[in-house]
């Protein structure tokens, strides 16, 4: 069984100016152990997608179509005291900014044995234990010490850690990251990506990895998403798809990653800019920016298995052959 | 620390010395004493002897260095009108003024703490809207016309509580306090409610505004991840975030409060400092006067103090700098 059964999730949000389809029917699956790298620009639902899983999405916005299942439990409708007992134990989540993620006022054990806490009786004697390992194995010097730490005496980097090692605190089922290097520095993403790997190899976690940086999805995942206005456009095994992407969206993502591409040949830009998830346009929402869009793209694409494993939705799909960039 | 104390310390006494200057002046300038106090009946003898009893025949740089040299000694003159030290008359009246301050600030945190944070929690519901429609009124309307329907409604109409005075008192500690029996308790709810109805509305608004602003950080998303009831959430991660502000609010209030609840006081015929100063002010009792700011502005320090120190216990990013200048 599947850690992580997504099928057909709408969270759309209601606002004055009308619906905004942050997230419009994507389906996924992560089994147990594994990293699905969901990849997308600013803006194409992909936070949205990490919050419906563990039911944070903030109103006006709310699931309104879709299935959950968690292990094979429906977590969409579900109750939010169960939703509660989820959240933070068997699935957790890690934000974008270490900076902010922390509460400024409490210390570090405070935020760490209520986590315990919160899923269990153990006393906070076995909490404050327990949130020391975890900061240990997370790589945080002097753990002790840094227990009675308030969140500003860390380093950016060393927060995201305490953050993670809250995540791991009742050794969840599912981590979801949200571009939890973003924020860091080149050197501290390096060591906290292979910290994570071998954490995820290690405890059977599965991980949903938020990003917009394809080289962390190269090194990190074994399969890869990419969502573009709210949906997921191309998904497939990592290394088959950064090699040969079959929707032209990736193909232009791919293009416009510096390092892959040869000194002084100007990199590929994707023309024209992501639609407004308030009026998108009919058919293929990419159509306007695709280089190879014609009549046959005002239908609504479905998602298509064009090679074994390979799902696309484009009815012009990227020929596997074609070397691209 | 120390040293920051010390360094407040000598601030206090340079702001009281400024004080004592221009309240000095000041009275010079606004008129003559001797013409209130002495009858007008009294021959020219008799005047230039009450004068000179007073201290009013020398300059008035040599008055003021007679009053500074005799404050040093801890004696900050006598009350020309009742002719006894004027500390000793104000510290007199201070209990009832005293009491009445801490009821009104009590009042406002009790209720105006929960309310805020309903109103912020449901900024959008009947209740929320209400409250802060009332917080408007409790902003705008006047003092003393609330005073006077008070008094109409409870003491006239209703007749549950009394319109004047302390009611019965206790001695304690060699003054005389009301809010220990019934009666004075009783006497007190009508002139506290008066003055706290402003500092309730206050309290509301910051603490609506706090949540509201709180609510929307990461820090409380997380918290919400890790799986945190909804309770500990807004009681231990949004509360303690939000005291800042209304702890620095009410203390300033909490110093206004007494000095200035003249208007509730007389309204009330309360016998607290407010009454007193506006008193001696009417019969240009310098001594009591002046006695009255110094001690005002020594409450006012102490109270900044106090709210600075509350705050490193608050927030823990607040360090007291103790650099020398």
């Amino acid at each position: 069984m599947n850690t992580l059964e997504v099928q057909g999730l709408r969270t759309h949000f209601h606002t004055r100016a009308g619906v905004v389809k942050a997230v419009d029917d994507v389906s996924f699956s992560i089994a147990k152990g594994q990293v699905l790298g969901l990849v997308g620009e600013s803006g194409s639902g992909k936070t949205v997608t990490g919050f419906s899983l563990i039911g944070l999405v903030d109103p006006p916005g709310r699931i309104v179509e879709g299935s959950i299942k968690f292990q094979g439990r429906e977590l969409v409708g579900m109750p939010e005291e169960e939703m509660r007992q989820l959240r933070g134990n068997r699935i957790a989540m890690v934000f974008q900014d270490p900076m902010m993620t922390l509460n400024p006022v409490l210390r570090i054990d405070t935020q760490m044995i209520e986590t315990v806490q919160a899923h269990d009786n153990s006393s906070r004697e076995v909490a404050r234990q327990r949130s020391r390992d975890a900061l240990g194995m997370v790589g945080i010097p002097s753990p002790d010490e840094r227990l009675m730490s308030y969140p500003h005496q860390f380093s950016g980097g060393m927060r995201q850690r305490v953050a993670i090692a809250i995540a791991l605190l009742h050794r969840p089922d599912l981590i979801i990251a949200d571009e939890p290097t973003t924020a860091l520095d080149v050197t501290i993403q390096g060591q906290i990506l292979a910290e994570v790997q071998k954490l995820a190899a290690t405890t059977g976690t599965s991980l949903l990895w938020i990003t917009h940086d394809l080289s962390v999805v190269a090194g990190l995942a074994d399969d890869i998403a990419v969502m573009y206005a709210g949906r997921i456009v191309e998904q497939g095994d990592v290394g088959e798809v950064l090699d040969a992407p079959l929707h032209p969206y990736t193909s232009g993502l791919l293009g416009s990653v510096p390092s892959r591409n040869a000194r002084g040949v100007p990199l590929r830009q994707i023309p024209g800019m992501t639609p407004s998830l308030l009026s998108l346009p009919k058919g293929c929402t990419f159509r306007a920016r695709c280089f190879q869009a014609g009549e046959d793209c005002l239908q609504e694409p479905p998602m298509d298995e064009a090679l074994p494993g390979r799902f696309v939705r484009c009815v012009r799909p990227l020929r596997a052959t074609v070397p691209t960039a | 620390m120390t040293l920051y104390l010390i360094r407040r310390l000598f601030q206090a006494l340079l702001v009281m010395l400024a004080m004592s200057l221009i309240v000095f002046i000041g009275v010079y300038g606004i008129g003559d004493p001797v013409e209130i106090l002495i009858s007008p009946d009294a021959d020219q003898a008799e005047r230039a002897r009450a004068v000179a009893a007073l201290g009013l025949d020398l300059p008035l740089w040599q008055q003021y260095g007679v009053f500074l040299v005799r404050a040093l000694q801890g004696d900050l003159g006598r009350s020309f009108v009742y002719n006894v030290p004027a500390l000793q008359l104000i510290l007199q009246r201070m209990p009832a003024t005293l009491e009445l301050a801490v009821g009104a600030t009590v009042l406002a945190i009790v209720v105006g703490l929960p309310l805020g944070l309903y109103a912020g929690l449901k900024p959008d519901s009947i209740g929320g809207r209400s409250i802060m429609a009332g917080s408007i009124l409790g902003f705008s309307l006047p003092s003393f016309w609330v005073g006077l329907m008070l008094i109409m409604v409870f003491a006239v109409q209703l007749g549950w509580l009394p319109s004047t005075g302390r009611g019965t008192t206790v001695e304690i500690l060699g003054s005389r306090w009301s809010f220990l029996t019934r009666d004075g308790l009783a006497h007190m709810i009508m002139p506290a409610m008066n003055l706290a109805l402003f500092k309730i509305s206050l309290v509301i608004r910051l603490t609506r505004a706090g949540v509201r602003e709180a609510m929307l950080m990461d820090y409380v998303k997380f918290a919400r991840a890790k799986g945190l009831t909804n309770s500990r959430v807004i009681f231990v991660h949004v509360f303690k975030n939000i005291l800042i502000p209304v702890v620095t609010v009410t203390g300033l209030e909490f110093g206004s409060t007494i000095a200035f609840s003249v208007v509730t006081e007389s309204i009330f015929a309360w016998p607290g400092m407010g009454k007193l100063i506006i008193d001696s002010i009417n019969v240009l009792d310098r001594p009591v006067i002046v006695a009255y700011l110094m001690m005002i502005v020594f409450m006012f320090i102490i109270i900044n103090l106090v709210v600075d120190l509350t705050y490193t216990i608050l927030d823990p990013r607040v360090r007291l700098e103790s650099k020398a200048i």
